[in-house]
């Protein structure tokens, strides 16, 4: 089945290390939301009917909690109208702290969203502001209190570790706090410097310094043991879930090579059968120019050869806790996985970076502080 | 035979010379502009990007004197590396005059001062050029003054010249009329003509390119070759006019090439004399000479299953470079490849650059040796030029090395520095004199593996750039020899074992182990590098393992982004080397010779 993702473009203010395509000029929202309904038609009028069905919606951003009411209704009409939309759907929205109006909760409530992604980051306000966060802790709590009230039960939170100067110590309380919230998912991504970003620069410029790569890897050890101590299951390099069913089942579609389909400035579309993937445009008033003439607001698309889509499974594998599934593999590219990459799996798993096993490769504890270098052992061997 | 006029251009790196080659060429019209490429005579990709000459390239030139006289000027273009000095000295035994250029404003350089010697070694008319005089910083007078005192020419008779914008092209051509002498020699007398170079054509063998001293040569005639006595029916005679063109005949004192259904350039030997079978000379040429090599080196592909398609690239290449040795070698690290001999180290450079562009080979070469003779106790001798091969040193009684004479030529300033470098690298001061008021000859016997590596480098930035250096074998003297193996994780990587020097071992150890941690990357354990002699490790280094390189965040569905990078990265990286666990980049294993800059 095909998921949808809708992404919108707003924030009001950028954080200092997000390279996610968002603008801070809100009078931009009602176009934008005309863009957007008009970019639904269009696609939808080209797909085939394999596509129509969709058992994933997902509103990120940017800071899709700054949507109104009506303008989120009037999207999720639209999808509605154009798409079947399957029962027991996935549709998620991502909420940042300090951008709700009160009522807002009830609202997505009653629009049909069951599962909400909260931009946490973390439960420090000195680390909220190196990060450039526009609210305090308290209000991160508030609303994750506000949430369950509204009756979320489908409770993700987004945190940040590795950040300049942080200790083990901050770390796990930043951990023990989240959980006492009882979340059904944990999204724990390492701290990065992306280039264009403002964190970047300050590091270029020498004014922040960047915490080590090996205390950086002690946090993430520390994030494995504890999360999974706790009972979450690992399924993804920086994804935590509370039980099989809480995992983002959105996200795993990216990971899987399953359909999607993505609308909005940057959003990128998947098409398995034909092997296509296509971005649109980075920038709002050409996304909403293009729409306005009756365009399709797409940037640029590629069809992958075999060889991409194999570095794809390589790299998407390994990423997945669960590892590169070799029947799999095999039947896919008619090869000999175990055979084609013996020299790198007999070497990683002497090593202990990797456990290879008749059914799958996956990486170990060790192994996934390593994922990039490992993953790049594999995709030199992809001729 | 009055009409012909045989020289060479000799000249500094970067005077200058390619260009006024291609000038002649262009000035006499046997090439279209249309045609034209620069540095026409630099056929292979590595001189041009040199800017240096290693096979050496001749030219007929037509030309039509002011004295309205029709005369074949013919350029013999030679190599400039002190590898190939032999080469050089062959190719100017071929002709009567030289044409030496210098650059109007960087004056006399060193090397200039070399290829006079050479050039007045064989009795050569040179007459100075001065080129680039066009040049804003051209100092025209205070060049002259150089060519007249430290050069001992007439500067008066100096052409000047900017081969760049075609200025006093004519002039060399009406130099080369009037004031090169004609070649001498009999056209009736046997056929006595020198070998200087040879190449291989794929569809019809050897060519041979030589000089008729004296006789004539025509297809049909059987030659002999004097060094070995070995008789070919000679298919084709002719001129190079950048292609070849046929001739009927070349007589006494002409410059060309003939065919014979010679099977590899190997069959001929640069500086061998070619005569008639049933008409034979009764002297050859003067100063033939066996190619030698100095320099071993194993070559491997980093791929190991690449070994057939290195075999097949260093049997074609053998046929175009006479003077590279192999045979079959193998290694634990590295398994199949060739032990290879060469005539120096750039030499060894050209054939690693020529098999990886020519024939997309990825190589790794070992440390380069010299050739070590060894007696042991029960008076077996052996010579051995593979530390892999190096006897139990327990057995051995005596060691002896190659030694060169080396001759240096310097201006008074850099005395110091040469002598530091030179006895540095265990040398020996013979004698030296000064040649004038400010320049020195020295004159040094020094180990042949002291200057294999750098040594050259090393004088020409000692002496910035003023250094010339020329050296000849003198015979082997007892040494006290080391094996310096190198360990990697515990390992013994028999392709970074070297032969020194007792007294430089552990220094040696500790610099191989310094340089290795340079040129091996992090990964993803610790690495221990030691060098040992035997069972004592006498140098180690660690380097540290990754702590981190994972991407946190996938941008959502943007796949595409990180497929492209991990394929960028996969092209852009450097070919390693598994050897044991560990990644070794090609340059690791010549790196360990290097000395610091």
């Amino acid at each position: 089945m095909n998921g949808l993702y809708i992404h919108v473009p707003f924030c009001v203010r950028k954080c200092l290390y997000c390279n996610f395509y968002s603008v801070t000029d809100l009078g931009m929202m009602a176009p934008y939301v005309e863009a957007l309904v008009r970019e639904m038609d269009l696609t939808a009028a080209l797909q085939p009917t394999g596509l129509k069905s969709v058992d994933t919606l997902y509103f990120g951003g940017g800071t899709p909690s700054v949507l109104s009411f009506n303008h989120l209704g009037r999207i999720m009409d639209r999808i509605h109208h154009l798409y079947h939309v399957a029962d027991h759907a996935e549709i998620t929205l991502e909420v940042n702290p300090g951008t709700l109006t009160p009522g807002a909760l009830d609202d997505f409530k009653r629009l049909g969203i069951n599962r909400l992604s909260l931009g946490v980051q973390s439960f420090h306000d000195t680390h909220l502001q190196m990060l450039g966060r526009i609210h305090s802790s308290d209000e991160s709590r508030a609303l994750i209190h506000a949430a369950r009230k509204a009756g979320f039960n489908d409770l993700g939170l987004d945190l940040i570790y590795g950040l300049p100067g942080q200790s083990l110590e901050h770390w796990q309380d930043d951990l023990e706090n989240a959980l006492s919230f009882g979340p059904s998912h944990l999204s724990c991504y390492m701290l990065s410097f992306e280039p264009g970003t403002p964190l970047f620069k300050r590091m270029k410029k020498g004014t922040i310094v960047p915490l080590p790569d090996d205390k950086a890897a002690i946090l993430f050890d520390e994030t494995m043991a504890f999360l999974e101590k706790k009972g979450f299951i690992h399924y993804e390099i920086s994804n935590f879930a509370s039980s099989p069913g809480t995992q983002s089942r959105h996200n795993r579609k990216y990971w899987n090579f399953e359909p999607y389909t993505g609308f909005g400035p940057s959003a990128h579309s998947y098409t398995p059968v034909e092997q296509k993937r296509s971005w649109n445009v980075p920038n709002l008033s050409d996304y909403i120019d293009r729409l306005k003439k009756g365009h399709l607001p797409v940037e640029d698309s590629e069809t992958l050869d075999k060889r991409q889509q194999m570095i794809e499974a390589l790299f998407l594998g390994l990423r997945k806790m669960e590892g590169i599934l070799i029947s799999e593999f095999n039947r896919r590219f008619e090869c000999d996985f175990s055979k084609m990459f013996s020299a790198s799996l007999s070497y990683l798993s002497k090593n202990g970076l990797i456990v290879h096993d008749p059914a799958r490769v996956y990486l170990t504890r060790k192994g996934i502080v390593l994922a990039d270098r490992i993953t790049s052992l594999f995709v030199d061997r992809v001729d | 035979m009055k009409n012909i006029r045989n020289f060479s251009i000799i000249a500094h790196i970067d005077h200058g010379k390619s260009t006024l080659a291609d000038r002649l060429i262009q000035a006499t019209g046997i090439v279209s502009d249309r045609d034209f490429k620069d540095q026409i005579l630099d056929s292979m990709d590595i001189e041009r990007e040199r800017g240096i000459t290693i096979k050496s390239q001749t030219v007929n030139l037509p030309y039509k004197a002011k004295d309205g006289k029709d005369y074949q000027l013919n350029l013999i273009d030679t190599p400039g590396h002190v590898d190939f000095t032999y080469e050089v000295s062959r190719a100017l035994k071929s002709c009567e005059g030289a044409f030496l250029l210098v650059d109007a404003s960087q004056g006399v350089e060193a090397q200039t001062l070399a290829n006079l010697y050479l050039a007045l070694d064989n009795n050569l008319e040179v007459i100075p050029v001065i080129n680039k005089i066009d040049l804003p910083s051209a100092e025209i007078e205070w060049v002259k003054g150089q060519i007249n005192d430290d050069l001992g020419l007439d500067a008066e008779t100096a052409i000047l010249t900017s081969a760049k914008n075609g200025i006093g092209i004519i002039d060399v051509l009406e130099g080369a009329v009037n004031l090169l002498p004609p070649p001498k020699g009999d056209p009736d007398a046997p056929l006595r003509a020198l070998i200087f170079d040879s190449h291989y054509d794929p569809y019809r063998g050897t060519v041979v390119h030589f000089r008729v001293f004296d006789g004539s040569i025509k297809p049909g005639d059987t030659i002999k070759f004097m060094s070995n006595d070995i008789s070919y029916k000679v298919e084709e005679v002719g001129v190079f006019q950048i292609v070849r063109v046929p001739r009927k005949q070349l007589y006494a004192g002409e410059v060309g090439y003939l065919i014979a259904g010679i099977k590899t350039v190997g069959d001929t030997r640069c500086g061998d004399t070619i005569t008639l079978k049933n008409r034979p000379c009764e002297k050859s040429v003067s100063g033939f000479r066996e190619p030698t090599p100095v320099v071993f080196s194993s070559i491997y592909p980093v791929a190991s299953d690449d070994y057939q398609e290195l075999t097949d690239a260093i049997e074609k290449l053998k046929l175009n470079d006479a003077s590279l040795v192999y045979e079959k070698d193998s290694s634990a690290a590295l398994g199949f490849g060739y032990r290879c001999g060469f005539l120096g180290l750039l030499h060894l450079e050209v054939v690693q650059e020529r098999l990886e562009r020519e024939y997309d080979l990825s190589l790794i070469l070992t440390a380069p040796s010299v050739q070590y003779e060894i007696v042991l106790h029960n008076g077996q001798e052996l010579i051995i030029d593979n530390p892999a091969l190096y006897p139990d040193p327990t057995t051995i009684a005596i060691t002896r090395e190659p030694f060169i004479k080396a001759t240096i030529i310097v201006p008074e300033r850099y005395m110091g520095s040469v002598m530091k470098l030179s006895l540095d690298r265990r040398g020996i001061n013979k004698n030296y004199q000064y040649l004038n008021s400010s320049r020195l000859e020295m004159v040094f016997e020094l180990p042949l593996a002291e200057v294999v590596y750098d040594f050259y480098d090393k004088l020409k930035s000692v002496t910035q750039g003023y250094g010339s250096f020329d050296y000849e074998i003198i015979g082997k003297k007892e040494t006290d020899l080391v094996k310096l193996d190198i360990l990697i994780n515990g390992e013994r990587v028999d392709a970074l074992s070297q032969l020194v020097h007792r007294d430089n071992a552990v220094a040696r150890g500790r610099h191989a182990c310094a340089k290795l941690k340079e040129e091996i990357p992090r990964q993803m354990f610790k690495i221990a590098i030691q060098g040992s002699i035997g069972a004592k490790v006498v140098s180690r280094e660690t380097i540290s393992a990754y702590r981190k390189d994972v991407t946190a965040k996938c941008y959502g569905g943007d796949i595409s982004r990180k497929r492209k990078l991990l394929d960028k990265q996969k092209k852009g990286k450097k070919r390693m080397k598994m050897i044991g666990q560990v990644e070794l980049p090609q340059s690791a294993f010549l790196a360990v010779l290097k000395t610091d800059d």
